[in-house]
């Protein structure tokens, strides 16, 4: 803003013409990230990804064709399911899958699934399946699906021991998951303002106090006192509730990173003379800091927001895969991988593992969001 | 130097107080008690009901009856004076039997793991600066990325995964079956150390793939620095250049981070110790924490905690003998 024309260091500066010039000169300081954010290839990618995820998170339910409590008897522990349009016996311009039959293995005694190729179960879009309540809410009930088959049963990702159908539990698992993201990041994000406003902006002994309680927490082993702190819950505990304390959990440790930067920002803008000018204006401590200060460094709290959810993310994995975090009926990524623990499992159905993509995608994803982010933050460098 | 050193040591007691705070909350925050347990195991064991004077007689001999503040200062001052931790509820004896050596092979892990992680990270982070935009740097960038977004669990799974289909050993546990037993001897030594590799790599992988993008971009910083042009310029052999200049001042962030690398190993441990199913401490606490034995359980937290409070203090003093700025600053 005060600082208009350093924009000329820019490589990309020079190539402009004139008319584009004008355009740069004139844009806002969100105009200038976005422009810069925009030429990262692998950031958009990032983004268009979370863009996905927020679209399951949305939609979960009606992107499953099952609920979470539907049972597959017929077909336990199965292999996922190919989409087709053709087989031995001719083409479909409708994709199928085809069914199973069960019989019972002549050596081990177990009832084992055989896919059938003469039979084809036909997918539908937009079909009546079971029943569901949006997000939980009483009024919203629905049985709309967005795709299921006209007889029998699909399983995209295949099925788990108890006859789970894997897609439909993937898709409730990552609203759960990302929404603990969502949760914890607000709590810690509210945390590290104020922590950092008043550490940074105070300074002195409250500074000093501050400053050793975030080295505190940073200098403890988060996942074992997490874990600490999951196994003292009251086991007779709802799972919402169980939900909600570990996002909080999650929240009063997270807030380290974003309270450093605020505090370390707004030491440095403390002597800025338009702080300055407020403050001889009568402004009070908090409007200082909200109206004129924050506006300096937005862009770097959305930055430190964004990385941090891929630790809430991986935490609350490993914390339900040792199953002292979230349990079921409540699915979350964790809890679906702790079906997932032993080496029996990579061998006999590795498709158990298929969450552990999402996990991984997700990851990915902010940390190159963030990593985009990062770089365009800070346009007039 | 002396005033840097009495400084950390006082932070240092001020974390162990905190954290000791912290761990005392977790042991205390189940509903019931000592007795209320003690109790509810006896019926459960023998089907006999234990009556309220016997748990009131518990409740005097353990302290239970006091308020908060005085049954924190007798459970810290038992540790540390007595090393005394407390019953283990699982398996009714002194929770210091229970641990016994476990903690020193958490221990072993920790430094293994930072050994692998150094001894990778370093050089890549050196080579993938020194040869940007490289088909090496790419992969190293790469690997990275990975290891940041696979979690711990799966990782250690497709290395055991590996261990048994291609080398035809299964890389679980500490130890192969013969010593498990066996008391501490050279052979068992070296068994440990063959079995060290997988949890190490593991653990490790997060913070190399963090370290080597710092060493990465600092390398990426110093290069165009005028110093070294100026050592090249002054005819020094490029590697006595690289190596004297840009690659002291990347390992600064290093050292500084080595307390927190230790918490991080530390903290990624019980999950890695249950997949590959690790006699270590980290194991042991998942089993204390999932039957609510808490002093058990606080004990291993509080040992891990320690462990890195000290680990943090290590490498501030490191950085202190490295960095005078450090050393002489109101760090």
């Amino acid at each position: 803003m005060e600082k208009i024309d350093t924009g000329s260091k820019n490589p990309a500066f020079q190539q402009m013409d004139n008319e584009e010039k004008n355009k740069y000169y004139t844009a806002t300081q969100w105009q200038l990230i976005w422009w810069r954010f925009r030429r990262n290839r692998l950031a958009l990618v990032g983004a268009a990804t979370l863009g996905l995820f927020t679209m399951i998170v949305l939609f979960a339910e009606l992107i499953a064709p099952y609920g979470g409590t539907t049972l597959d008897t017929t077909y336990l522990l199965g292999p996922p399911q190919m989409i087709r349009f053709w087989d031995e016996n001719g083409f479909s311009l409708r994709p199928f899958v085809h069914g199973v039959k069960t019989h019972r293995d002549p050596i081990t005694l177990r009832m084992i699934a055989v896919t059938d190729t003469s039979i084809r179960h036909h997918i539908r879009f937009f079909v009546r399946g079971d029943k569901y309540k949006y997000c939980r809410v009483n009024r919203l009930k629905s049985d709309l699906h967005f795709f299921g088959v006209d007889e029998g049963k699909i399983h995209l990702f295949g099925t788990d021991r108890m006859g789970h159908d894997l897609f439909s539990s993937t898709m409730l698992a990552t609203r759960t998951s990302l929404t603990i993201g969502v949760v914890g990041v607000m709590i810690s994000f509210v945390m590290g303002l104020t922590m950092g406003g008043m550490a940074g902006y105070f300074g002195g002994s409250l500074d000093f106090f501050i400053q050793r309680l975030i080295e505190f927490l940073r200098s403890v082993p988060d996942i074992p006192l997490f874990m600490g702190f999951a196994a003292a819950m009251p086991r007779e505990w709802p799972p919402e509730r169980i939900y909600f304390a570990i996002t909080i959990i999650f929240g009063l440790f997270f807030w380290t990173t974003l309270a450093r930067r605020v505090r370390s920002k707004l030491l440095s803008l403390r002597n800025e003379d338009y702080v300055l000018a407020a403050r001889f204006a009568g402004a009070t401590s908090s409007r200082i800091i909200a109206r004129h200060m924050l506006p300096a460094f937005t862009s770097y709290i959305i930055v430190d927001l964004v990385v941090s959810f891929p630790y809430m993310i991986l935490a609350e994995t490993a914390l339900s895969f040792v199953q002292l975090g979230l349990r079921p009926p409540v699915i979350s990524w964790g809890v679906l991988l702790e079906g997932a623990q032993n080496i029996q499992a990579i061998e006999m159905a590795p498709w158990l593992f298929i969450p552990v993509i999402f996990v991984a995608t997700a990851v990915m994803a902010f940390v190159c969001l963030g990593d985009g982010l990062r770089d365009a933050a800070d346009p007039y460098s | 130097m002396l005033n840097f050193f009495l400084k950390r040591f006082v932070a240092m007691f001020f974390t162990f107080f905190f954290v000791s705070v912290m761990i005392f909350i977790i042991i205390e925050l189940p509903p019931g008690d000592y007795a209320d347990r003690y109790a509810f195991r006896k019926l459960i064991s023998s089907g006999a009901s234990v009556t309220e004077t016997d748990m009131e007689n518990l409740r005097e001999q353990f302290g239970l009856n006091k308020p908060p503040v005085q049954r924190y200062v007798n459970w810290i001052s038992d540790i540390v004076l007595r090393g005394d931790f407390g019953n283990s509820f699982l398996y009714n004896v002194p929770v210091s039997s229970v641990i016994g050596g476990r903690i020193w092979l958490t221990i072993a892990i920790v430094a293994a793991s930072i050994t692998i992680t150094y001894g990778i990270a370093i050089p890549l982070g050196i080579y993938s600066a020194l040869y940007r935009h490289s088909a090496g740097d790419y992969l190293a960038t790469f690997i990275g990325y990975i290891g940041l977004a696979l979690p711990n669990f799966m990782l250690a799974l497709v290395l055991l995964y590996f261990s048994i289909t291609m080398l035809g050993s299964s890389a679980g546990g500490l130890f192969s079956p013969q010593y498990i037993e066996a008391g501490w001897s050279w052979a068992k030594f070296v068994d440990l150390i063959k079995h060290l590799w997988v949890p190490a790599i593991v653990l490790g992988t997060a913070n190399t793939a963090f370290h080597l993008q710092t060493i990465r971009a600092t390398m990426l910083d110093e290069l165009n620095q005028l110093y070294v042009t100026a050592a090249r310029a002054r005819g020094i052999p490029e590697w006595k250049v690289i190596l004297k200049y840009p690659v002291r001042i990347a390992l600064n962030p290093i050292v500084s981070y080595l307390g927190f690398d230790v918490a991080k190993v530390m903290a990624g441990s019980p999950v890695v110790a249950l997949v590959l199913s690790l006699p270590e401490a980290g194991d042991l606490l998942l089993k204390a924490l999932l039957d609510q034995d808490m002093y058990l359980g606080g004990a291993i937290l509080l040992l891990i905690s320690t462990t890195i409070i000290i680990g943090v203090f290590v490498s501030d003093l490191l950085l202190g003998a490295l960095d005078p700025r450090i050393r002489l600053g109101d760090a």
